[in-house]
């Protein structure tokens, strides 16, 4: 294998595991908020215990995650240099600012604020303890708004001048707000909230069917689905806009999602097929007339350009084609199951028991997140291919010429290092959520002889 | 030199750089330093040695990453060049990072049976993490040459930068914790003292030699002269680590911080003579920082960030140590303790 699709590989498998944890963090971060205002609201002490024990589950949780998402995003951030050096000596006069301010901004604050946030809550006052807690939270959500801000300057580049080849700001605010990044941050965050959520129902669910609930399980499961069932709406929506945003820059991404091989007018909504690279059509397509006019530019006669408008500058079609489909069919299984699971809910409160079948379909959807925000990340990222920026710089330019035994070497260093700590995470979140105890005073971090509160230990 | 935008910002943020860099080998060296030692102690006195980094270590290597993006901001060209010679090596400190980062989490959150693994994870990533910042080193002092006597000094370097920063770890340990675990620490700081200052004194006089550059900045008459002070004040820190070390009744009277403070000294000291061997160059005899540098108007757009967010950064690190001040008892995500 050559050099650039071995460092292609390599990054794609670095940020799909860091994205995997910063995906939860940023918004578990704002599920750990409510739990604690939630504790300072209630009325009884049996309901402040409750919403302490979700807390401290989930904190822990966080903490986890937390660690992961710093190493990976560590490795990131050299990535750059190590593999993509031509990217940074003619982009970096842009993208080195957005970064650094994603530092200077965001790094800090969480990582700083994190530790009184872990471990500081016997040495400072519950106000000092909630601002940082607070900041930490405020910190993941900026770094979100930093790094796609980049990332949607690299799919919609403006506000640059390209003097001897290299690209020179002349706007930052046009750098910051280019047209896709609103889009892309709501669509962002809502997939956080949504993989949060999930998680937070999925793990509570499995907890309780094991036996292992403790008072807090119950109203955690019931804050995520209530969150899951407001955001996928509003999710579907905002992925819908931002789709949008992509047919008037970016046509052959579309086409290629759509799997539109020829410009044509009332073009057929294509649900399934085989794309056919090498014959430029869909094999075994199941299609609906007209609906694809209809949907993207609300307009059943509209024109829609197809791949052949773009010779050697259109991405791979059948990866961006199967991504978006598990995407949106994710998206689609998430909104009945959220607002199923809420319906089943409000009808059982009265019993307060859960019913079984919620509590299995639950489980089973834990990751779904993951496997949604991943798909949307390959549509997002293949789909601007062969370019880094879109039109401006090829891929195949500005990768670093080194011997591909090497990057061989490290790409499965890397992968080895990342599939024993993805299933260490999962494993590690399974023993966790089923043994939810609280330490006692005298075994404060130490798991040796940790003490349940209330629930089996 | 006239004091334009133009050529005053390189070297603003060539100080940056230079200080980011210097927090980090300082502040992440001694949680490395903890991990490097931890396999020595026993089992509950690991859990405070954990414990005595635990609110910290996150942060601390936050400063890798600001010093790293500022190479990445300010001299996009550097960082390519810097970056891509030392790939291996990277990816080796990336690895290492990684191990030791989660490890840390996972030893305490994981069933009891596999606290073991974690814990030797920890100390194993901590080991390679220092060892190929050595290398690292050594290869960016040498300019990357691949000659047989470059390679010795690198993996020279390599091999003794974990005995320092094990050193920064046994002063910090002798700070923050009392009792037995404070008395190993002396004896660990005991054993590897000496190592760190044979080192010290070897990589001070190899680098002259294996660099022509280098030679010429420090042995020329009056500069000579004028740099005395940083081997004198060197050797003095290290005269009083080695006295607190030696005898404990100064360690009992609360003066074990010296330990701590000198070794930080002894990292300052050794920095400045690099910052000093280096300059104008920041990739030796190749690159200065005027010609790495990115365009002035992205250098002025980051300016503004740093004037405002560094001294606030600062502000709130400090604060976070006085939260965290004191002997280090256990951790708890709960209200008590
Ligand atoms: C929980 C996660 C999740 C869910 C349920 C959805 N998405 Fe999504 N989608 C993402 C998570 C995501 C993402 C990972 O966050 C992406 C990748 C980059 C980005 O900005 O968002 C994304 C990208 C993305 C793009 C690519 C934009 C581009 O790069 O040009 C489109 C067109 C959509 N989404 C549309 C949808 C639609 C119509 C959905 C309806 C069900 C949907 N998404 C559900
Ligand atoms: C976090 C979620 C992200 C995921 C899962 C992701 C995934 C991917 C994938 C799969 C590729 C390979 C595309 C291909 O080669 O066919 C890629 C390429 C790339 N992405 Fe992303 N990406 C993410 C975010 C970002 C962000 C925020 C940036 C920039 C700041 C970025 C910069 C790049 C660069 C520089 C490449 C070029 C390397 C290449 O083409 O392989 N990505 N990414
Ligand atoms: C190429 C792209 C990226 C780089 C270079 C990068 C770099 C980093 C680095 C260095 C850290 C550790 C910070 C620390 O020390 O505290 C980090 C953490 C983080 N990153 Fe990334 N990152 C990238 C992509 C992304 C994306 C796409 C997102 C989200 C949309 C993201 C969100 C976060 C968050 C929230 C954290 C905090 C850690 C956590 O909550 O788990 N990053 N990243």
């Amino acid at each position: 294998m050559d050099t650039l699709l071995l460092s292609r590989i390599q990054f794609a498998a670095n940020i799909s595991f860091h994205i995997l944890f910063p995906t939860i963090n940023i918004a578990l971060c704002w599920f750990l908020v409510y739990f604690r205002l939630r504790r300072g609201a209630a009325k009884d002490k049996a309901a402040a215990q409750d919403w302490e024990e979700a807390y401290y589950l989930w904190t822990k949780i966080f903490a986890l995650t937390f660690a992961l998402g710093v190493v990976s995003g560590i490795t990131m951030s050299f990535q750059f240099g190590t593999n993509w050096p031509g990217y940074m000596e003619k982009a970096g006069n842009i993208a080195g600012p957005l970064l650094g301010y994603e530092v200077l901004t965001a790094f800090f604050l969480e990582a700083t604020f994190l530790g009184v946030m872990l471990f500081g809550r016997g040495r400072v006052s519950d106000r000092v303890h909630m601002v940082a807690t607070l900041m930490v939270a405020a910190g993941t959500t900026l770094s979100a708004f930093w790094i796609l801000s980049l990332n949607s300057w690299m799919q919609t580049p403006q506000g640059f001048e390209i003097i001897d080849g290299k690209f020179h700001a002349t706007s930052w605010l046009e750098v910051i707000f280019n047209p896709s990044f609103p889009y892309r941050l709501a669509h962002k965050l809502l997939a956080s909230t949504l993989t949060a959520s999930f998680l937070i129902a999925g793990l509570s669910a499995w907890q309780i069917l094991r036996g292992a609930a403790n008072g807090g399980t119950p109203r955690a499961l019931r804050a995520a689905v209530i969150a899951a069932a407001i955001a996928i709406p509003l999710q579907i929506v905002a992925g819908d806009m931002h789709g949008l945003n992509t047919l008037q820059h970016q046509p052959a991404k579309i086409a290629a999602i759509e799997g539109i091989w020829h410009t044509e007018k009332s073009a057929p909504l294509t649900l399934f097929g085989w794309p056919n690279e090498k014959e430029g059509r869909t094999d075994y397509a199941i299609q609906v007339p007209k609906l694809a006019s209809l949907i993207l530019a609300h307009d059943i006669d509209a024109e829609l350009k197809g791949l052949d408008q773009f010779p050697n500058a259109h991405p791979p079609v059948a990866p961006v084609f199967w991504a978006f489909r598990v995407m949106v069919g994710v998206g689609v299984l998430m909104l009945l199951v959220s607002w199923w699971s809420a319906w089943q809910l409000r009808k059982s409160r009265a019993s307060g028991e859960v019913p079984r079948r919620v509590l299995h379909v639950l489980t089973a959807m834990t990751f779904s997140g993951w496997v949604s925000t991943l798909a949307g990340w390959y549509v997002t990222e293949i789909g601007r291919q062969p370019f880094l920026v879109y039109g401006m710089l090829r891929t195949s330019d500005l990768v670093a010429d080194h011997p591909s035994g090497m990057v061989l070497s490290t790409l499965i260093a890397y992968l080895a290092t990342y599939v024993f700590l993805l299933v260490s995470y999962i494993l590690v979140l399974m023993y966790m959520t089923g043994h939810p105890a609280q330490p006692t005073a005298q075994t404060p971090q130490s798991p040796k002889a940790a003490t349940p509160v209330r629930g089996p230990a | 030199m006239n004091l334009t935008w133009d050529n005053t910002l390189p070297l603003f943020f060539m100080a940056v750089m230079g200080l980011a860099l210097l927090a980090y080998v300082v502040l992440d060296g001694y949680d490395l330093g903890v991990g490097i030692l931890l396999p020595f102690a026993s089992d509950e006195e690991k859990d405070v040695m954990v414990s005595s980094i635990g609110p910290f270590w996150d942060a601390n290597e936050t400063w890798l990453v600001l010093g790293i993006g500022v190479l990445l901001i300010a001299f996009p060209l550097a960082h390519g060049i810097v970056l891509s010679a030392l790939y291996l090596p990277v990816a080796i400190m990336l690895l290492g990072l990684t191990l030791r980062g989660v490890s840390f989490d996972f030893r305490v959150k994981a069933r009891a049976a596999r606290k073991d693994m974690w814990n030797r994870l920890f100390s194993l990533g901590s080991v390679v993490t220092a060892m190929a910042q050595g290398w690292m080193l050594g290869s960016y002092l040498t300019g990357f040459g691949f000659d047989a006597i470059s390679l010795a000094f690198s993996a020279g370097i390599a091999l003794t930068l974990p005995t320092a920063y094990a050193m920064l770890g046994a002063g910090w340990l002798i700070m923050k914790t009392g009792d037995t675990l404070q008395l190993k620490a002396v004896h660990w700081a005991r054993r590897v003292l000496w190592p760190m200052g044979i080192t010290l004194v070897g990589i001070s006089l190899a680098t002259p030699l294996v660099s022509h550059t280098v030679f010429e900045r420090w042995f020329a008459m009056p500069q000579f002269l004028g740099l005395l002070p940083i081997p004198v004040a060197c050797a003095v820190a290290f005269f009083a680590a080695f006295q607190v070390i030696t005898k404990p009744k100064i360690v009992a009277a609360g003066y074990g911080w010296i330990v701590f403070a000198s070794t930080v000294l002894i990292f300052v000291l050794a920095f400045i003579g690099l910052a000093y061997s280096l300059y104008p160059y920041i990739v030796i005899d190749r690159l200065t920082v005027w010609q790495a540098a990115s365009a002035t108007k992205s250098l002025i757009f980051i300016f503004v960030g740093v004037a405002i967010t560094l001294p606030a950064i600062i502000v709130y690190t400090v604060f976070m140590y006085r939260v965290f001040w004191g002997r280090a008892s256990a951790l708890t995500y709960g209200p008590g303790g």
